[in-house]
């Protein structure tokens, strides 16, 4: 047994035992820190198989960026544990079942069908020295020629997924007494202050009303 | 004994049923959920990068790019939308969301 196969080994078996938790882990962090575990690993086993450049991206990407977003909602979540936690290992025969199936069912046919040792072929590109192949830079070649079409369409999910974030999550404060930028800019002077036309003095029957209400009180100061 | 292509598709295929499982036994979960979702996405990256090194293709590993793109923007979504459901029924379990139900 070579050293590649023993890393196999140990990657593999560390990136099951860290799957096996995120889905058994009581708590939600735990599942996203062993999560983290398994994205690690798997990122290690596509080393061994001279995928560097995604490698280094599962990294970077998942570890970096989107198990810290699971664990920024995890831990702003105040989730009630015991009440998830009913009936957990309820399905558990069941699943067990399914789950063995489907793994060894799918061993059994693919070490059957891709088991027979074949070396691997290796990538041949035009022009290049067979020491100095790039992983990195066939991917971007590949990437900005023939798959240029579904590279920018890739880019146009993402900024869908962006708006959708903010636009499902934002929420505007009901008390806030802030105005929009787009009123105070559009806003006119006559909006602003509006003028009203009046007479100078009273007319001459609401005067005489006036006079009428107030003669009680001052017969009553006379008396 | 040496590394063949159905060691590495044998690990795809057992990541993919423990997240099966995953699913089966976190019903009420919705976090851990999409955590066995990503899980099961690994899995799929695990053949596609195997079977282009193995065959020699580079586009194997042009596809698993796109389904991190994918992923990320599912993950993203669905977060969101996570809190949403915690914001309207200060909890996320799964059985108690069937408004929709007729």
């Amino acid at each position: 047994m070579d050293v590649k196969a023993a890393l196999f080994y140990i990657f593999s078996a560390v990136l099951l035992f860290a799957a096996f938790r995120v889905i058994t882990a009581r708590n939600p962090v735990h599942a996203a820190l062993f999560l983290v575990l398994a994205f690690f690993q798997a990122a290690m086993v596509w080393m061994l198989l001279k995928a560097e450049f995604l490698a280094i991206v599962l990294v970077l990407v998942y570890v970096g960026a989107v198990m810290v977003l699971f664990l920024f909602v995890v831990m702003m979540l105040d989730i009630n544990l015991d009440s998830i936690r009913q009936g957990f290992w309820r399905h558990f025969p069941l699943a067990a079942t399914v789950g063995a199936l489907i793994a060894l069912e799918m061993a059994a046919v693919l070490m059957g069908g891709f088991g027979g040792g074949e070396p691997p072929r290796v990538v041949v590109m035009l022009g290049q020295a067979p020491g100095q192949f790039s992983n990195t830079r066939e991917l971007g070649v590949l990437l900005y020629t023939q798959y240029l079409y579904p590279l920018e369409v890739a880019s146009v999910i993402l900024l869908v997924a962006i708006i959708a974030a903010i636009a499902l999550t934002l929420r505007e404060r009901k008390d806030s007494k802030a105005l929009g930028a787009s009123e105070q800019v559009r806003v006119q002077a006559r909006d602003r202050l509006q003028l009203l036309k009046m007479a100078a003095t009273q007319p001459a029957a609401v005067a005489a009303q006036d006079a009428n209400a107030a003669s009680p009180a001052n017969t009553e100061k006379k008396a | 004994m040496t590394l063949t292509l159905g060691h590495y598709l044998s690990l795809g295929a057992m990541l993919f049923a423990l997240s099966v499982i995953g699913i089966f036994l976190n019903r009420k979960n919705l976090i851990v959920l999409l955590m066995a979702i990503e899980l099961m996405l690994l899995a799929v990256n695990m053949n596609f990068v195997a079977f282009s090194y193995y065959l020699g293709d580079m586009a194997g590993q042009v596809f698993v790019f796109f389904i991190l793109t994918v992923a990320a923007a599912e993950s993203a979504i669905g977060l969101a939308i996570l809190v949403l459901v915690f914001r309207n029924k200060s909890n996320i379990r799964i059985d108690e969301l069937n408004k929709l139900k007729g």
